[in-house]
């Protein structure tokens, strides 16, 4: 069913009762041309344009839990289009389009709201590495800005600009980014795809990949075996465990990353804040909590909750940049698991196993790529060939040198 | 956490940087035939295990010591800690008595 402003009033005058499933509830069939593993954002995304965009037929998303029950529904939401290496901008910026798009595309409020990021910065050796950014963002065809301190303060007055060791200086401001209502974007893909004959499969756990002279065959499940034609891995967090069933090691460790939520509040921030001096940023959610996130745990963990040191970081950073947020009390905190990769860039690729694909290892940028990193899985396990913004997200690049490692820090995954 | 230091008892992980896999301490042979192969797998391919898990811990603000840690990464529960170099010397006792020519 089709939603629109009509139905609304239809169903409100009639007492809400013809609202349908957005989704059937299916047993799995024995045989599929295309098998995705992992209902999450990107696992459902791929699913729908495959069905949508490239026509394919079969389709069946295997989620071991409940769809959305993993990072889709664990993130601080935000979308951007903001990176430096060329490897990187030309993806984002096409998964930031896709967004622009998404509730036309999927007939879905998923309240995408393009309220501006702003990346401060404190010193002038980080204004100039902000105005190259800027430059490299609008030769990709994305936008930014270079605000002085005026420029800040006019948007952002209670930030802290005369703190003695870290006074703000600027920002590059993102006008094009912001935040998306995180589980309607798991709820819309999954909706869109069902319409499409895609079959969504919950508490269905991969417990096996079917290999038989070097070509996938099907999956073990817990709920039996199922044939397949082609299998997507799209299971970030987890990455490691699924492909190790392929008998394979990735360039990925698991980490934790932690995330909080305020108390709600009057409207206070607009957009959304990052620190340039501590790693913090901050929006605040339609219903007034302010949403912020910090660094990650720093050791390896499938746990999805963190410790309270990192807690304690991430509170200090939020304090000495807007110090009003020591009046507002933390509501919620809980952790995420990230594919922390070795470079700080994702993997969209074949592996050395005919018909098995992997789409992973995407640290903690993955929300904001769930629309290209979809598009691009599909388009790759479609047509066996990479997407051309997806082109540099190979399994083999630290063999072939190719690394994209926009903070420079080599094959250190805690310091992405 | 809470590791528990061989040489000085408990300490709050805080004063530790941790470094990742134990496995790193295994450095491929550099005169290798495939000493390529075996630099890459070294440097950027990782186990990952949801459980136990060695890894390499840095007592930073202590005795600047290496520690290889057993914990489970799905409850953080610490199961072991040793030196590291003992557990080096424990690797290259045992290797000694497998391969003598070396």
């Amino acid at each position: 069913m089709r939603y629109s402003a009509l139905g609304l009033i239809k169903e409100a005058l009639t007492g809400h009762k013809g609202w349908r499933p957005q989704w059937r509830d299916v047993a799995p069939q024995s045989h599929y041309d295309y098998v995705i593993i992992g209902g999450g954002g990107h696992g459902l995304a791929t699913a729908y344009y495959l069905a949508k965009v490239f026509g394919a037929a079969r389709i069946a998303v295997l989620e071991k839990g409940w769809i959305g029950g993993g990072n889709v529904g664990r993130n601080t939401t935000i979308i951007r289009s903001n990176y430096l290496l060329d490897g990187n901008e030309p993806f984002y910026e096409f998964s930031l389009k896709l967004w622009e798009n998404l509730e036309q595309d999927l007939n879905y409020n998923a309240m995408v709201s393009q309220r501006g990021i702003l990346n401060l910065v404190h010193t002038d050796a980080q204004r100039d590495a902000a105005r190259r950014r800027g430059n490299a963002m609008i030769l990709n065809g994305s936008d930014a800005e270079l605000l002085d301190t005026d420029g800040v303060r006019a948007m952002y007055p209670f930030l802290n600009f005369y703190d003695a060791r870290f006074p703000i200086k600027g920002g590059l401001l993102h006008r094009r980014g912001g935040t998306v209502r995180h589980d309607a974007v798991a709820w819309g893909y999954a909706r869109g795809a069902d319409m499409r004959g895609v079959d969504i499969i919950q508490n269905c756990e991969v417990t096996g990949l079917r290999i038989e002279g070097g070509k996938v065959q099907g999956v073990e499940t817990s709920r039996g075996y199922i044939g397949a034609g082609k299998v997507g891995v799209s299971v970030a967090g987890n990455s490691s465990r699924v492909m190790a069933l392929a008998g394979m090691r990735l360039p990925i460790e698991s980490h934790v990353l932690q995330a909080f939520v305020s108390e709600g509040l009057k409207p206070f921030i607009p957009g959304v804040i990052t620190y340039g001096a501590g790693h913090f940023y901050c929006s605040q959610s339609d219903k007034g909590g302010l949403v912020f996130g910090g660094d990650i745990d720093m050791y390896n963990s499938y746990a999805q909750r963190g410790n309270l040191p990192v807690v304690e970081d991430v509170v200090e950073s939020g304090m000495s940049l807007i110090p009003a947020l020591g009046r507002a009390r933390l509501l919620r905190s809980w952790g995420g698991i990230m594919d922390m990769s070795m470079d700080g860039s994702p993997f969209i690729d074949r592996t050395d196993i005919e018909g098995l694909y992997f789409n992973g290892g995407w640290c903690y940028g993955g929300f904001k790529a769930t629309p290209a990193a979809g598009y691009c899985f599909a388009h790759l396990l479609k047509t066996d060939r990479p997407h051309e913004t997806a082109t540099a997200y190979r399994l083999d690049r630290f063999m072939s040198g190719h690394m994209i490692d926009e903070k420079g820090q080599g094959a250190q995954p805690n310091l992405h | 956490m809470i590791i528990n230091h061989p040489l000085l008892g408990p300490r709050d992980a805080q004063e530790f940087t941790y470094l990742g896999d134990a496995g790193l301490m295994n450095r491929p042979y550099w005169l290798s035939e495939t000493a390529l192969q075996q630099f890459h797998d070294y440097l950027y391919l990782r186990e990952n295990p949801a459980g136990e898990h060695r890894e390499l811990w840095f007592h930073e603000q202590g005795d600047r010591s290496w520690l290889v840690v057993t914990r489970n990464t799905v409850t953080h529960e610490i199961l072991k800690v040793e030196l590291a170099r003992d557990v080096a010397l424990a690797q290259k006792a045992a290797n000694l008595v497998q391969e003598p020519s070396q």
